[in-house]
């Protein structure tokens, strides 16, 4: 159990949260957010990913660098694996949103984190990315997560915590539901 | 045009209670009633429905069950008779067919438009019910033509189903209730699961509902609450009012050959779209339950009943299929009736006052609308319980009380009354 003199420090600023909460119901237009990636053929299944700049808050915001991102295919798709395959991408960010959203839960409910792994598992039969057939759908067919949590909570307090986190995360959303996808040539 | 002091809208359970409480503190009121006393209990409800509170606890303000069975639970006829008796017994004007078209705010008060006339008004109070209209989802516009599309206020039995497969979106009180009832009949039910609240009709030997009420759960205030608008949008929870004391969690249904599904999140083309999301869902509902469960054995041990009821119990976790349905084809033809158990929502359409907001909700405070204006009968009103019958006496006896200090602090009557 935590106690007065120690207060609950996971890094999250909640209280920064909570306000923005309170300041977007005034301003529910700020609330609306654009994530853009820049992404730039290399050459065979090699891509570069750029991502700087998106919107949000009624403005265009910049991240504190430009980040890059290499993506490939491994070997044994006849590839040069410069970087992960594309799926394992979605993995990273599966895996990234429900972690912090374990820390911010975790704060707001004054749990203290020790230590959070989990371990992503996507699951495909390449028989629908090659093509080969129309039955096999191409994208994942299951995906599991694994979490190891060490924290000053009982077991419940933290499967409560994972699945709120599963609640409020945009990634299991993105996943679990279908999203509005529109590609077009400039 | 009529003139008096306040104006009940609806002689439902509401309405009624609040006129019972204006009477006390001798406001004279109408209660102008589109229909008959009980009026959406008598045409918009199925059937087999009975209260999900047991008749001790079915009570109005002076008028408690007085039956030979106070562990029972209400069917439609019963409660109408209840609600007529307790009609006859107040002693302000009720107007039957009288329906409210418009009020608007006048001079010094209100001006209520009915089918038969108008009232001047000092006060106002919205009694027509939390559950007026059926809260469906866009996409059920899109539904192909061979598919019937059916709101509870609609639904009365299973005899008025095309034969075939029916989809119940929604597994709250009513979506429970309903997949039960068509399973039932052997039409089979596909339930599509979202958030919801797994409650068992008895604990250690009791009805649910009166661990509830004897650990002040049904009292909880709205400004006591943390997240008000969260509390207000928890959904039913998934009850029978029953006396063989039947569950009906999404087990029992499983058990009963209902196939879950996740939440309905789209349609493309005829493809019905549901979510990934069940296990969690149903994890989240296990969770909470064994968190109230907890809280309920704590007080047990706090106030002394522990030892006098049975021993602390939980419930099998909810079983979820393994691979559960993403999708289903409405061209395959299985599914002949989609039933959509997605909720109601109030409708103050009627209401010609800025009192909404951006997306047309009543704004109150704790059923407080505007000055002279008050609402009743909506979820966590002024406590958890407001929604409930016997939680219309509490709500009325403050709001009547808030009513007559307003009265007196105005002047009670607008001069071209007197």
């Amino acid at each position: 159990m935590h106690t007065a003199t120690q207060p609950i420090d996971n890094g999250v600023n909640v209280t920064a949260l909570l306000g923005a909460r309170e300041a977007l119901a005034q301003a529910p237009a700020a609330a609306r957010f654009t994530w853009r990636a820049h992404c730039d053929w290399v050459r065979g299944t090699h891509s570069r990913i750029a991502i700087e700049d998106f919107h949000g808050l009624g403005e265009t915001q910049q991240h504190r660098s430009r980040f890059t991102f290499e993506a490939d295919h491994p070997e044994v798709f006849a590839a040069e694996d410069h970087g992960p395959t594309p799926v394992e991408y979605v993995l990273v960010g599966l895996a990234a949103c429900l972690t912090a959203g374990v820390a911010a839960v975790a704060q707001h409910r004054g749990i203290q984190l020790r230590s959070v792994k989990a371990t992503v598992e996507g699951d495909m039969d390449i028989q629908g990315i090659l093509g080969m057939d129309p039955e096999v759908r191409s994208g994942f067919d299951d995906i599991r997560v694994g979490f190891e949590i060490d924290a000053d909570a009982s077991r419940a307090d933290i499967e409560a915590l994972v699945a709120q986190s599963q609640k409020r995360s945009a990634v299991y959303d993105l996943l679990t539901n279908p999203t509005h996808v529109k590609v077009e040539v400039k | 045009m009529k003139t008096v002091t306040a104006v009940v809208v609806g002689a439902g359970h509401a309405g009624l209670a609040m006129s019972h409480h204006l009477a006390r503190h001798g406001i004279d009121h109408v209660i102008l009633e589109r229909g008959e006393v009980a009026n959406a209990w008598r045409h918009q409800r199925w059937d087999s429905l009975r209260l999900l509170t047991p008749n001790w606890q079915t009570r109005l303000p002076g008028q408690a069950y007085a039956g030979p069975e106070p562990h029972g639970f209400m069917g439609m006829a019963e409660l109408i008779a209840f609600l007529d008796d307790y009609a006859r017994g107040l002693s302000a004007p009720l107007h039957t067919g009288t329906e409210v078209i418009s009020v608007r705010q006048a001079e010094n008060g209100y001006l209520v438009v009915t089918n038969q006339g108008d009232w001047r008004c000092r006060a106002v109070v919205m009694a027509t019910g939390a559950c007026r209209l059926p809260v469906v989802p866009a996409l059920a516009a899109d539904l192909p033509p061979w598919v019937n599309s059916l709101t509870p206020l609609d639904y009365r039995n299973p005899g008025q189903l095309a034969p075939g497969g029916v989809l119940v979106v929604g597994a709250s009180a009513t979506g429970v209730q309903l997949a039960d009832e068509i399973q039932r009949s052997g039409w089979p039910v596909t339930l599509a699961v979202g958030e919801h609240l797994r409650l068992p009709r008895r604990y250690r030997g009791r009805d649910i509902q009166w661990w509830l009420e004897q650990a002040g759960m049904l009292d909880q205030r709205f400004d006591e609450v943390e997240d008000l608008a969260r509390a207000r949008r928890q959904p039913s929870p998934q009850l029978l009012g029953s006396t063989e004391s039947l569950d009906l969690d999404l087990n029992a249904l499983s058990e009963r050959g209902v196939r879950m599904v996740g939440r309905l999140v789209g349609l493309a083309g005829t493809r019905l779209q549901f979510s990934g999301a069940l296990a969690v869902h149903c994890q989240a509902a296990d969770l909470k339950l064994a968190r109230l469960l907890d809280n309920l054995d704590a007080w047990a041990s706090v106030h002394d009943c522990h030892a006098a009821l049975p021993a602390p119990e939980r419930p099998a976790p909810t079983r979820v299929p393994q691979r559960p349905c993403l999708g289903l084809d409405l061209a395959a033809g299985e599914i002949k009736t989609v039933l959509w158990a997605t909720g109601f929502r109030p409708d103050f359409s009627w209401l010609e006052v800025p009192v909404f907001d951006a997306r047309g909700r009543l704004l109150h405070d704790g059923g407080v609308v505007a000055p002279g204006l008050y609402a009743m009968g909506l979820p966590f009103m002024r406590r958890r319980k407001s929604g409930a019958i016997h939680g219309a006496d509490d709500d009325a006896r403050e709001l009547s009380a808030h009513l007559a200090a307003w009265l007196a602090r105005t002047g009670r009557r607008h001069a071209s009354f007197a």
